[in-house]
């Protein structure tokens, strides 16, 4: 009698370590991604204020191509507001902002004036590495959610992962844009 | 991947342990060595052992805490801020994020022989350090792929092995010199007077001590070589790894093989650490044996190999090939029509790949 007690004790002490050391793994887990996709969004908001800065330089000189401004200013404007709706939507929205960024450049290196100038010149190298930068920096936050979900759908987190309130996350996507050519209006002169 | 590169990690803090041991036990017996030739008594020997073992505990420490300090301080590196050199400081920036590793301190080297190394005793205190010729002459993409090298190395702890080898053999073959120098002018002549009788053995372990002396630096040396070629092709894959772009790393081989300017500041102590052997033999093969680096058109043929593309016998052809790829029709536009080299196309903005 005193040995079943005893044993069905053990058992349930030993289950709520087991179910303790799994939380505090999945919840390490998750503030990892959370600190990713923190780094993401430092970066994201360093692109969103350089492009008006950029723009406002090569205002001037491109008196053919303002709808690839317009576009940029655009896809900067869709990508703010596309903060707020999850990773998926925001990746999807960062990467028009890529694409119409591409297309400025494109441009840009038909304005040999332009292309010349040190201001330009710098705002392009700061887009470049903070371009760069979302694209490191997502490589690891996709990294970790995809640690995190591996996680919680294997045994044996996968018994109290939904118990506990551990739901799948979202990847912030590679972008389909990268595989395109840039469509860039080439037929001016 | 993730196996390779934690086990990478673990062999490198298991090799520095070994080889403090190893250094500490090979100055213990040449300590004895040298103290019984010179008094010709292997019990008078004890102090002298006792000091090679400091001496070793004390290098090694010293090597540990602030070796990354001495080879940038004898290589004359200056720290470089974002205000000097942005681009590069973008790109060392980029490279740690990449490789999950904390922002490492950026030296310049006033030298116009493209090279560049990592030093310090981890990730947490790193530095790189890059000649002035090797920030001139490589495009974002090419000092994108040296970067992601130098970080690998960073990454993976090789910059503590090397560290610890670069000093440690350094400084063997210091005391090494010291002995030799000392026996023959000095030694020699006191421990004679001092004990006329010591005959056939003080003979016998005073040759062992000068083999020893000869031989130590040698051994140190050929350890040093061995250890640092494998490390660069591994660093060579992770790095591509990291930037995902193999291009760029072997056009900045390319470059920096076709350019046979020595590196001034480079010695024997410190050729290991850097992207490229800076101390280029005359001629090419020989560097087989007793070079720290693979021959770069290994190197480069390695990373083709990666990537599916046929090996080529000069690095000549990876520069031309890039080159003609630039002046091709389709990307005339794009590069603007200008003439001589190539401008520096950031490939992120202007070249989907």
């Amino acid at each position: 009698m005193d040995w079943t007690l005893i044993i069905v004790i053990a058992i349930i002490v030993i289950v709520v370590l087991v179910v303790i050391g799994l939380y505090n793994g999945l919840v390490t887990r998750r503030n990892r991604i959370d600190e990713a996709l923190g780094q993401i969004e430092v970066q994201l908001k360093r692109r969103h204020d350089l492009i008006p800065n950029l723009v406002e330089a090569v205002k001037g000189y491109m008196g053919f191509e303002q709808n690839v401004l317009t576009q940029v200013t655009q896809a900067r404007a869709n990508a703010v507001a596309a903060g707020a709706q999850g990773p998926a939507a925001q990746a999807s929205a960062e990467n028009a902002l890529t694409g119409a960024l591409r297309s400025l450049f494109a441009v840009v290196e038909n304005y040999p004036d332009l292309k010349a100038n040190t201001n330009v010149m710098q705002l392009q190298e700061e887009l470049t590495t903070t371009e760069n930068q979302i694209s490191f920096s997502r490589q690891h936050y996709n990294a970790t959610v995809l640690d995190f979900n591996n996680a919680i759908q294997t045994f044996p987190a996968v018994l109290v992962a939904g118990i506990l309130g551990f739901t799948k996350r979202e990847f912030f996507d590679a972008e389909p844009e990268a595989a395109e050519v840039p469509k860039v209006d080439l037929t001016l002169s | 991947m993730a196996t390779t590169f934690y086990s990478q990690i673990g062999a490198n803090k298991r090799n520095s342990i070994l080889l403090v041991l190893a250094v500490v036990a090979l100055l213990g017996v040449l300590g004895l060595a040298i103290g019984w030739a010179v008094t010709g008594d292997p019990r008078a020997a004890i102090p002298s052992l006792g000091i090679a073992i400091t001496i070793g505990l004390v290098a090694s420490l010293v090597s540990y805490y602030s070796g990354d300090s001495i080879v940038l301080g004898i290589s004359g590196a200056k720290e470089v801020t974002a205000e000097q050199a942005p681009q590069l400081i973008n790109v060392v920036q980029e490279m740690a994020l990449a490789a999950n590793v904390p922002m490492p301190r950026v030296y310049l080297i006033d030298d116009t022989a493209p090279n560049a190394f990592a030093t310090g005793r981890d990730p947490e205190h790193a530095s790189v350090a890059i000649t002035i010729g090797l920030l001139q002459k490589l495009d974002r993409e090419e000092l994108q792929g040296v970067m992601a090298h130098e970080l690998s190395h960073v990454r993976n702890f090789d910059i503590r092995f090397s560290l610890l080898v670069g000093v440690l053999v350094g400084s063997i073959a210091l005391l090494a010199d010291f002995f030799l120098r000392f026996t023959f002018w000095g030694g020699g002549r006191r421990s004679r007077s001092s004990n006329e009788g010591g005959g056939a053995i003080q003979i016998v372990v005073f040759v062992i001590a000068i083999m020893l002396a000869i031989l130590a630096p040698i051994m140190a040396r050929l350890v040093q070589m061995a250890i640092s070629r494998q490390r660069e092709y591994l660093a060579d894959a992770s790095g591509v790894e990291l930037t995902r772009n193999p291009v760029g790393l072997e056009r900045a081989l390319a470059k920096i093989a076709l350019d046979k300017e020595p590196l001034e500041v480079a010695n024997r102590a410190t050729q290991h650490l850097y992207f490229e052997n800076p101390i280029k033999a005359a001629d090419g093969r020989s560097s087989n044996l007793f070079s720290t680096h693979p021959p770069a058109i290994e190197r480069i043929n390695r990373l083709r190999e990666l990537y599916g593309q046929p090996k080529i016998t000069d690095a000549v052809q990876v520069l031309d090939a890039a080159a003609m790829r630039a002046s091709a029709p389709g990307s005339a536009a794009f590069v603007g029509g200008s003439g001589g080299p190539p401008p520096p196309p950031p490939r992120d903005w202007n070249r989907p790949s």
